[in-house]
């Protein structure tokens, strides 16, 4: 069993699932409270995950990273190395990857809210942040959470983008999927089945963490 | 090939352009053959009639695949190996078992490279400009295992093996200097030399002395229900005209000494 691929890709997943936090959240409250007419584009591009087949977005973001794209020299010229088939390029990709699937939970849970309570807040003198930490974030904590383990769990298995960025380095991008799959290419489906097995067990443990604490979060909710 | 079997091969193909209902062949080929093989099902599609489709992967996914329930005639993988475990399994035709080419491995660069692999070979690997070198996956690709067998022939192998990247097949392996995430690959000559990549890139070839042959087999699938037809296909492959095609993709015909 390869431990390192399993240690790899809960690091990512996590990773994964704190940043789309700090940035899904600023978003999806843009995209529920924006006036701007033209809004529906921004839902629109922010779905486009969904749409594009992980392999296509893949190759893009090797494209991307790449010395050929802007992004891929900045980078280059700030740290020295390349970020395709590294940890960070990995980390890149899967936030593209999953963006839709923290932004739409957490953009249904903010319109769920009713607009009333967020008035009164306003006229008892509140800030928008104030409002949004006090009023808003605490009745959507139940999409926060779906947010977050959505994302979680869309990258612990994701394949198609991994496999055209990662280079499949043994600790660096060789996720579980890519080992997944490496095993069943050379015939040795026990050895697939088994890390099949833990990857299921691991994610059903987390996810019934997550969706358990949901229940209890307004216990430990500091802003109350 | 005799002129008694060139007969046969073209009668058989007329007969069955002849018939009304157009005729399809399924092919599972590995990906280093991708550019000749498009090429070879068009012309063979032009004599015939009979219409070639074409499903391209590595070759040890296409085995998996195939030892799967997948649907197709033909498999031309770019080793022995794979087509005689499939034979082994009675997966695949017993008779129809026929090397078709030879592979041959380059070290590839971009056009733009600095490094001089023409007159420095493999040791252009040892440069520090070389962060990333591209082969195809040593686990399930045969041109992977080549890579690695020459770089080990050259005592290279531990001096590089922190700078390898895999591709899932040779193709990737060709992506990712192509987009210039590596450095310099070590790939097949064929998909070096598909006109997408034909202008973009230079090349060196690996002495074939410092890997293990890369015998290609093609061979016929039990399950095919277009039996008559597939050794058609394969009966093409055997004219000059089918093998001057191969050879122009870069692969050595099995009878060449190189």
């Amino acid at each position: 069993m390869d431990w390192q691929a399993f240690w790899l890709t809960i690091r990512l997943a996590v990773l994964v699932a704190a940043v789309l936090v700090v940035i899904g959240l600023p978003i999806a409250y843009w995209i529920t409270y924006s006036r701007w007419r033209w809004k529906f584009l921004a839902e629109a591009v922010v779905a486009l995950p969904i749409v594009i087949p992980p392999t296509v977005l893949g190759f893009y973001v090797l494209l991307a990273l790449g010395p050929r794209s802007p992004l891929g020299r900045w980078w280059e010229a700030l740290t020295g190395h390349s970020l395709a088939f590294t940890f960070e390029g990995l980390v890149i990709g899967s936030i593209l990857y999953s963006l839709p699937f923290a932004v739409q939970p957490f953009a249904a849970s903010f319109s769920a809210v009713d607009s009333k309570l967020i008035a009164a807040s306003a006229t008892l003198g509140a800030s928008r942040t104030k409002t949004f930490f006090r009023v808003i974030l605490p009745l959507s904590i139940s999409g926060l959470v779906t947010g977050v383990a959505l994302s979680f769990a869309h990258t612990m298995g994701e394949f198609g983008v991994v496999l055209m960025v990662g280079g499949n380095i043994p600790g660096v991008t060789r996720t579980v999927s890519i080992d997944i799959y490496d095993q069943v290419q050379m015939s040795n489906y026990g050895g697939a089945n088994q890390t099949a097995l833990v990857l299921v067990w691991i994610a059903f443990v987390v996810l019934s963490l997550v969706y358990a604490l949901n229940r209890r979060i307004w216990a430990i909710w500091p802003w109350k | 090939m005799t002129a008694k079997t060139r007969a046969l091969v073209l009668l058989g193909a007329a007969a069955l352009s002849a018939t009304s209902v157009a005729q399809e062949l399924t092919v599972a080929a590995a990906a280093d053959l991708s550019s000749a093989l498009t090429e070879l099902a068009a012309n063979y599609q032009k004599q015939t009639g009979t219409r070639v489709r074409l499903a391209f992967g590595s070759s040890g996914n296409l085995t998996q695949q195939i030892k799967n329930g997948a649907p197709f005639d033909l498999f031309f993988s770019a080793d022995e190996d794979y087509p005689k475990q499939l034979m082994e399994e009675r997966l695949a035709e017993q008779d129809s078992f026929y090397r078709y080419a030879v592979g041959r491995l380059i070290l590839w660069v971009l056009k733009s490279s600095s490094l001089d692999i023409e007159h420095r070979g493999l040791k252009v690997l040892l440069d520090a400009s070389v962060k990333k070198i591209a082969i195809a996956n040593p686990q399930h690709a045969p041109y992977g295992r080549a890579a690695v067998a020459a770089l080990r022939h050259f005592q290279l192998f531990d001096k590089v093996a922190d700078r390898l990247v895999l591709g899932e097949n040779v193709s990737q392996a060709a992506q990712f200097v192509e987009s210039g995430n590596a450095q310099v690959g070590l790939i097949a000559l064929s998909p070096a030399l598909e006109p997408s990549m034909r202008g973009s890139g230079r090349y060196w070839e690996v002495p074939s002395d410092a890997y293990p042959e890369l015998d290609q087999a093609a061979v016929l699938l039990s399950r095919s229900q277009h039996k008559g037809e597939a050794a058609a296909f394969l009966g093409y492959m055997k004219m000059p005209e089918a093998q001057a095609i191969l050879r122009g993709y870069g692969f050595w015909l099995p009878e060449e000494k190189h």
